[in-house]
């Protein structure tokens, strides 16, 4: 019998450390991106968070908890993260599954803010992008989801075929960040 | 000379630095400016066009004379402003545009020819002969005129970019913008405070007055001390915001210090994309020249510069010291130059009422008009109010001719300033820019006190819009200095000689007064004439007196002669800076196949496909050309099995009770029909009628659906799909999600793949599973797979999917088994030749401008229900017989070659526009057939099989013969892929 090997999609990259800054690989296990049939809206959300115990996140905001976690994932998806999905959910949402699809990351320390903004359009103010909220937006011309996951914790995603490319530019940023820090009386003062 | 006391500088702080390789010292603090003038050096470059010996004029970015270039080979930079080029040390300064040497410049020749190179001098001295323009006055003209250049090397620094966001964006940390900041961060807004200085305070650093009992450069120290430690206030020094863009955003260019620069992996540069709800423009204001004979000479400053010098620096610009001006700083800066024991020989203000009860030589209504000197001024002659002239021997001459408000970024969006009298110079109109408000004297208060005010009041209005709650009572103000600005305009004293305007772009009085003699009137024309304004400093010294000098000579007002147009940037931005990150590779992210590795390390050369990067062929030993490697991947497929990936091709999951009929609306042909466990090809149109895409989709089970689509339109299926759904039939049961990155799939192409594939999937395929046109799971060991029976080949082939992860390892595996099996891994270039062969379509025939008629389906668009693009595409002028049409072509005459992009023609008609036939779109040598292969659109085409027509491609000089054939040239029944 033929036995494949499995490849992660950052190869031994990963992690990766500048400065106070962290750069490591999420294993997120099973990703499951969920639809809503037609009509099917709150009958999913309702038996997504009996099969689940995490609610069915709304439009920029998450869910759940590590190894558990559901994101807004577009204008009609949620991404499951984590476990597989209940079977019983198909009735009322299409569920395709994702798990190879994307390069999963985590960025972490102080200054992650200041390494992002770097990467991201997106307003990360700490008012403005709170601990649970998450965004498809792009990082480095990449079609990416950013997701907050702690004060000073964030979760990228980008197509799989593209973790090289996020790996290099977040490194660039990260390293852009911790040679500030070195001492220097630019950016005095910050939002946070 | 350098000051015994005083200035905001860091004397202990030593540091050395070279300017055009000699050393020199100066302290921390300095800029290079100040550090030259501490160094008592006045010539610092030489003009653009004339080569004239030029010094420091300015303390600020608006510096038009002392530009540098620092830096070898990949690192040098050209055209920076000693003014802003903070002294570090080793600092290694070189001058411009001279040769041989800044001293001795034998290009200082061109000013003797002066009267001959005035405005309009190259459009009409080198009409004639027409063809010399290019190759022999162009090139001499450019080596003769011009600043610093780049080295030719590939830049080797680093420059970043990076978002801001925030709900107030000051611009300018001076007296109108630190109150502003200050203001809104107390309401609790979140604040950005801009400024182009490493010092914030804006003038209060250059001058000697008092705000709130203690000096200004304190006051304002603490306030921004205060400022940072409150949280809700970023601070970013060394900023200039270089332009104003739609929707409250804002560029903004970034210079790191030196030792900051220095480290590994720190930028040079970073350029600002700042997002904010409101913005107050705070910039300060220009101080201006006058225009006299001579006025050019090094040791001619700007009075407000000295001031700077003298008080910031502690730097004496000369030992003795001439001002002129027609408004009260002139006094003031007498009374600073005298206050740090420097000599003051005269202080001439042309006023005729004005009063002054300095110690020193007084001349009021006199006026400067004419200077000597020949590397530097020596002395400036003076033309008293009775007519007499007297000659003051003075090294340095300190200019003010007033203020020009900073009304650059309010202008950017095309708004035009308004003219104020009280100040003779042009204010911002309201609402220049939505969200934006402008303080201090930026909008024409010309006061500390005034700019004070004016930031409170700019702060306060975009708080209350904002709808952020503030005290209702307006703090008191700081005491500051609120004394009337008096001015009465002087542009230019009338008289022999040459008087600059655009010191940068060496353009004069009598260059303005020709242009308007020229009937280049209009003052867009006249910029354009004499070039004023378009060197690096874009006129910031120059435009308004430029423009009042241009009225005086129409016999207009300044108001009614009116503006040029304020573009971005404020300042200059590296290219460098703006493309930050995008060097080399770092163009577009990569996108690589699971396969690339393995690919790679069979030397497979990469070709990019979109961002996708894909192996072009697989060389064998003794190959030399690509060629034989195609041919032999060409022949594995078609004798025995090859290898492709073929994951690049969107892959699109699509569900729902309605999905089928979705398909149906989306592609012309009908999907409602096909059972589940078959796949069909489908034809997708634009609502335009032409081509979008064509791929197969599998029906996996009653619902779901899963749709290919080709490399380079996935993006934009997927868009297509998104609109049709939400926006033309949202009633749809039907939800879709791209799976291209979940499946690594590969193509299994030729007799022998149903073997291959029975060495590895746990359960042989056999005809009756998997018939033509057929797809079902299998597995290989633990892993789930997707098998498809389809052919881009021609062959008997499949594709098979697995989960991304299992993507290399089952490439490997494949290839592996292939080779046994007599073939091997096949590239884009042999897939190109097999599909040719077939007469199968990619985007070089779907290119945009097609229809389903051109590509021979138009019976593919079904007749029983509508599509998109169906009534489109039925338009008689896209159903012309008349049309170019898809036909196959084969060379026949003694040339063999065909070429992509050449054009067809009638085989007795010249290859002329007129006698257009048709063109080539793909081409390839066929191994299979023993010749080229190409496909292409004629006129007619379907009619035409067998005719002999011509190929010319004009670009490359190729004519072949060729026979004009039915797009499939082997195996046109398609009996290999069905057995």
């Amino acid at each position: 019998m033929i036995e494949l090997t499995a490849r992660s999609p950052f190869n031994g990259t990963l992690p990766l450390s500048v400065g106070a800054l962290n750069l490591s690989q999420v294993d997120a296990g099973q990703m499951t991106a969920l639809s809503p049939r037609k009509g099917q809206g709150k009958a999913l959300a309702s038996a997504f968070k009996q099969a689940h115990g995490i609610a069915w996140p709304g439009p920029g905001r998450i869910s759940g908890r590590e190894g558990c976690r559901a994101l807004w994932f577009g204008h009609s998806h949620v991404l499951l993260m984590g476990p597989v999905p209940d079977a019983t959910l198909c009735q009322h949402a299409a569920m395709v599954d994702q798990s190879d699809a994307w390069g999963v990351v985590r960025i972490e320390g102080a200054g992650v803010r200041d390494a992002l903004a770097r990467l991201t359009p997106l307003d990360l103010r700490e008012t403005q992008f709170k601990r649970g909220h998450t965004a498809r937006s792009e990082i480095a011309d990449m079609p990416a989801s950013v997701t907050r996951i702690g004060a000073q914790s964030y979760q990228v995603m980008v197509f799989r075929a593209m973790a090289g490319t996020l790996v290099e530019e977040i490194e660039v940023a990260m390293r852009g960040v911790a040679a500030r820090a070195g001492g220097c009386d630019h950016a005095i003062g910050n939002h946070d | 000379m350098r000051l015994t006391g005083g200035g905001l500088i860091d004397r202990g702080k030593v540091m050395r630095f070279t300017f055009d390789g000699r050393s020199y010292e100066g302290v921390g603090g300095d800029t290079l400016a100040s550090a030259l003038l501490a160094n008592d050096i006045r010539l610092v470059g030489r003009s653009f066009k004339y080569h004239r010996p030029r010094g420091v004029m300015t303390a600020g970015s608006e510096e038009p004379n002392a530009l540098v270039t620092v830096g070898r080979g990949g690192q040098q930079e050209p055209n920076l402003r000693a003014t802003m080029l903070e002294l570090h040390e080793g600092l290694a300064a070189r001058s411009q545009n001279a040769w041989p040497s800044l001293d001795w410049d034998l290009l200082a020749l061109n000013d003797a020819f002066a009267p001959f190179l005035g405005a309009g001098f190259y459009y009409k001295t080198f009409m004639w002969p027409r063809a010399f323009w290019e190759r022999v006055y162009e090139p001499i003209i450019r080596r003769a005129a011009g600043l610093g250049a780049l080295s030719g090397a590939h830049n080797t620094d680093t420059y970043e970019k990076a978002h801001a966001h925030c709900d107030l964006l000051v611009i300018g940390a001076g007296p109108a913008g630190l109150m502003a900041a200050r203001e809104a961060a107390r309401a609790g807004a979140d604040v950005i405070v801009v400024d182009e200085d490493n010092r914030p305070g804006g003038r209060l650093n250059a001058e000697t007055e008092e705000v709130d009992g203690k000096p200004g450069y304190l006051w304002a120290q603490e306030l921004v001390a205060e400022l940072v430690a409150m949280g809700n206030v970023r601070l970013m020094t060394r900023t200039t915001v270089t332009g104003v863009y739609d929707q409250g955003s804002f560029g903004a260019l970034e210079r790191l210090p030196a030792e900051v620069a220095a480290r590994p992996g720190a930028p040079r540069e970073c350029f600002w994309r700042i997002a904010t709800r409101r913005a107050v423009l705070a910039a300060g204001s220009l101080e201006r020249p006058v225009a006299f004979a001579g006025n050019d000479r090094p040791g001619i400053m700007m009075a407000g510069a000295v001031r700077a010098y003298v008080n910031r620096w502690a730097v004496a610009p000369g030992r003795c010291v001439a001002v002129f001006g027609n408004n009260d700083d002139a006094h003031r800066t007498a009374a600073d130059l005298m206050a740090a024991g420097v000599h003051v020989a005269a202080l001439i203000d042309s006023r005729p009422d004005a009063r002054s009860d300095l110690d020193l030589p007084f001349y009021a209504g006199a006026r400067v008009c004419g200077s000597s000197g020949r590397k530097g001024l020596e002395a400036v002659d003076i033309e008293l109010a009775l007519g007499r002239r007297e000659k003051i021997r003075v090294d340095c001459l300190a200019v003010s001719g007033g203020w020009n408000p900073s009304v650059h970024l309010a202008c950017h969006m095309g708004g035009r300033p308004e003219w104020s009298d009280d100040i003779a110079g042009f204010v911002p109109r309201d609402d220049m820019v939505p969200g934006m408000a402008v303080a201090g004297a930026s909008a024409g208060a010309m006061s500390t006190h005034a700019c004070l005010k004016s930031g409170v009041e700019a702060a306060r209005t975009t708080l209350s819009e904002l709808g952020i709650k503030m005290p209702d009572k307006a703090p008191a103000l700081p005491q500051a200095d609120d004394a009337p600005y008096r001015i009465t305009p002087l542009w230019q004293v009338h008289g022999k000689g040459r008087a600059w305007l655009d010191f940068q772009n060496d353009v004069t009085v009598k260059d303005v007064a020709q242009a308007a003699r020229e009937n280049f009137r209009s003052v867009e024309h006249m910029k354009r004439y004499t070039t004023q304004g378009m060197a690096p400093d874009q006129g910031k010294n120059s435009n308004v007196g430029a423009l009042a000098v241009l009225a005086d000579a129409t016999g207009r007002s300044i108001p009614q002669t009116g503006t040029t147009t304020f573009r971005p940037p404020y300042v200059p931005v590296p290219i460098a800076a703006m493309g930050a990150g995008a060097q080399g590779q770092g163009f577009a992210p990569r996108r690589l196949t699971t396969s690339h590795a393995a690919s790679q390390s069979m030397d497979a050369p990469m070709i990019e496909v979109g961002l996708w990067y894909r192996p072009s062929y697989f060389p064998r030993a003794g190959e030399t050309s690509w060629r034989q490697s195609c041919d032999r991947e060409v022949a594995h497929v078609r004798e025995a099995v090859g290898i492709a990936d073929v994951s690049t091709l969107g892959k699109i999951d699509i569900q729902g009770a309605d999905a089928a009929q979705f398909l149906d609306f989306v592609y012309t042909n009908t999907f409602s029909t096909l059972k589940a466990g078959r796949v069909r090809y489908g034809l997708m149109l634009r609502e335009d009628g032409h081509v979008m895409d064509d791929g197969t989709t599998a029906r996996l089970g009653q619902d779901h659906f899963v749709m290919t689509t080709t490399t380079a339109a996935a993006g934009q299926v997927m868009r297509h799909l998104e609109f049709v759904h939400q926006c033309l039939c949202p009633g749809l049961d039907v939800s879709m999600i791209s799976v291209t990155e979940q499946w690594a799939q590969f193509a299994v192409a030729g007799p022998k793949s149903r073997d291959l594939l029975n060495g590895v999937l746990d359960a042989p395929v056999d005809a009756e599973r998997f018939p033509f046109m057929g797809c079902g799971e299998v597995t290989l060991g633990d892993v789930e797979a997707r098998l498809f029976r389809i052919s881009f080949s021609g062959e008997h082939a499949y594709e098979i999917a697995v989960p991304a992860r299992y993507g290399e390892s089952l490439f490997r595996l494949l290839v592996a088994r292939a080779e046994e099996m007599g073939g091997g891994a096949y590239g884009m270039e042999a897939l190109n030749v097999l599909r040719l062969e077939k007469g199968l379509l990619t985007h070089a025939e779907l290119h945009g401008r097609t229809t389903a008629f051109d590509i021979g389906m138009e019976r593919m668009i079904s007749a029983k229900k509508d599509c998109i693009g169906k009534a489109a595409a039925a338009r008689p002028g896209l159903t012309d017989p008349d049309r170019e049409r898809l036909v196959g072509l084969k060379p026949v005459g003694a040339v063999k070659q065909l070429t992509a992009g050449a054009h067809l023609f009638g085989e007795a008609d010249a290859a002329t526009r007129e006698n257009d036939q048709g063109y080539v779109t793909s081409v390839g040598f066929s191994p299979t057939l023993g010749h080229f292969a190409g496909l292409g659109f004629l006129k007619r085409g379907p009619e035409r099989h067998g005719e002999v027509i011509r190929m010319v491609d004009h670009l490359r000089g190729i004519e072949a013969l060729c026979e004009v054939t039915a797009p499939a040239f082997f195996d046109p029944d398609g009996g290999r892929a069905r057995d």
